[in-house]
């Protein structure tokens, strides 16, 4: 079961490092995760927001939405350990 | 080679991410999977904080009066959006982890054990 | 686990009185700088949820130098509840006021309508009224999750 186990982890690593010959190089500021969406933020968060770091602007303002259900997520988590271990004093 | 170089970043992921994987399907032990759980997350984290770095770059948090008179060049700043999408991945993964020991707490409290074949042996009776 | 517990006892784990001095003064620092981390958060790295978990961290650590019971005096059970839910609703209510004023879900600039401020202004105030929110409600769960997890459910008596 172990041997079985460890020949699966050496063959999805494998199959994962045969993917990474398509990802761009380290640092390469013409990747394509640089290029589409990130330049508008850096360019547009200060002069439509004044917030001068651009991780808050981002998380706050663009992705509020996503943000908010974030919240409900780590809510709805906090309820479900209570719902699962809090014993009342009565019993 | 050189494709190998270039990318070492890649490599290192993937063998932190592939540790965990084994966690995950080699243990017994409910605790031990769990962390492995986390040590995968943590790899994952790592590969999206690495795709937004920029040779040479500096901190997302500028000078606001530079920026509002002079504007800025995009190469000059890393890219902020994978650290958001980060930040969010790790506070879901903290709420993951505090409902998972959670569960593994009530099942210790019903069956006594967290070894999964003995669990597996009380439910069959 | 049992054994854990009996092994504490016998050992008198959490009742140095070194550890506890130390950790009285520490907290109030401790939570200052976890508001400073809140405020600050739009000139500095910084913000709602890693300010929320330095906040729950300084009332874990009394519960962890102390006792459980001792640390439920600073913040009880009732007003976690109320903090978390408040949080939450912090977030939500902004939003949904946004959308009353006329704008979209979360366009902080429609809060203009309420309080002429400027549209670019409200936007960098919308995220502090936000961070807040997140801020209450990160470390109202964060207590809640080492109240449960180290005590199973009991409430009674802590690690």
């Amino acid at each position: 079961m172990k041997a079985l186990a460890f020949a699966a982890t050496l063959v999805t690593g494998a199959i994962l490092l045969y993917g990474t010959m398509d990802f761009p190089a380290w640092g390469d500021p013409q990747s394509p995760a640089a290029t589409h969406l990130a330049s508008y933020f850096i360019e547009n968060a200060v002069p439509e927001t004044h917030v001068p770091n651009l991780v808050t602007a981002v998380l706050g303002d663009y992705r509020g939405y996503d943000t908010m259900f974030e919240t409900v997520v780590i809510y709805c988590a906090g309820l479900a350990v209570i719902a699962v271990l809090r014993r009342s004093k009565k019993s | 080679m050189e494709l190998i170089v270039a990318k070492y970043n890649y490599w290192i992921y993937v063998v932190l991410m592939m540790i965990g994987f084994y966690a995950m399907i080699g243990k017994r032990n409910l605790v031990k999977k769990l962390i492995g759980m986390n040590i995968f997350q943590t790899a994952i984290i790592l590969l999206f904080i690495s795709a937004g770095v920029k040779h040479g770059s500096k901190i997302p948090i500028v000078d606001k009066y530079e920026v509002l008179e002079k504007g800025v060049d995009v190469a000059t700043i890393v890219n902020p959006l994978p650290h958001v999408l980060m930040l969010t991945a790790i506070v879901v993964g903290i709420a993951v982890t505090g409902v998972a020991l959670a569960i593994l707490l009530r099942i210790y409290r019903e069956y006594g054990t967290l070894e999964e074949d003995e669990i597996l042996e009380k439910l069959g009776k | 686990m049992k054994e854990v517990q009996a092994r504490a006892e016998a050992l008198k784990v959490g009742e140095s009185i070194i550890i506890q001095t130390a950790v009285r003064i520490l907290v109030p620092f401790i939570q200052i700088f976890g508001l400073y981390v809140i405020v600050h958060g739009h000139y500095s790295p910084g913000g709602g949820f890693q300010g929320g978990v330095i906040l729950g961290a300084s009332f874990v650590l009394i519960a962890l130098a102390y006792d459980l019971k001792y640390s439920m005096n600073y913040m009880s059970e009732r007003v976690n509840i109320i903090l978390g839910n408040t949080g939450a609703l912090i977030f939500v209510g902004t939003g949904v006021l946004c959308a009353l004023f006329g704008g979209l879900f979360l366009d902080y600039a429609a809060l203009d309508a309420l309080i002429p401020l400027g549209p670019v202004e409200w936007r960098s105030f919308g995220i502090f009224i936000v961070e807040v929110g997140v801020g209450l409600a990160v470390m109202s769960i964060m207590v809640s999750l080492f109240w449960d997890l180290s005590s199973n459910g009991g409430l009674d008596e802590g690690l």
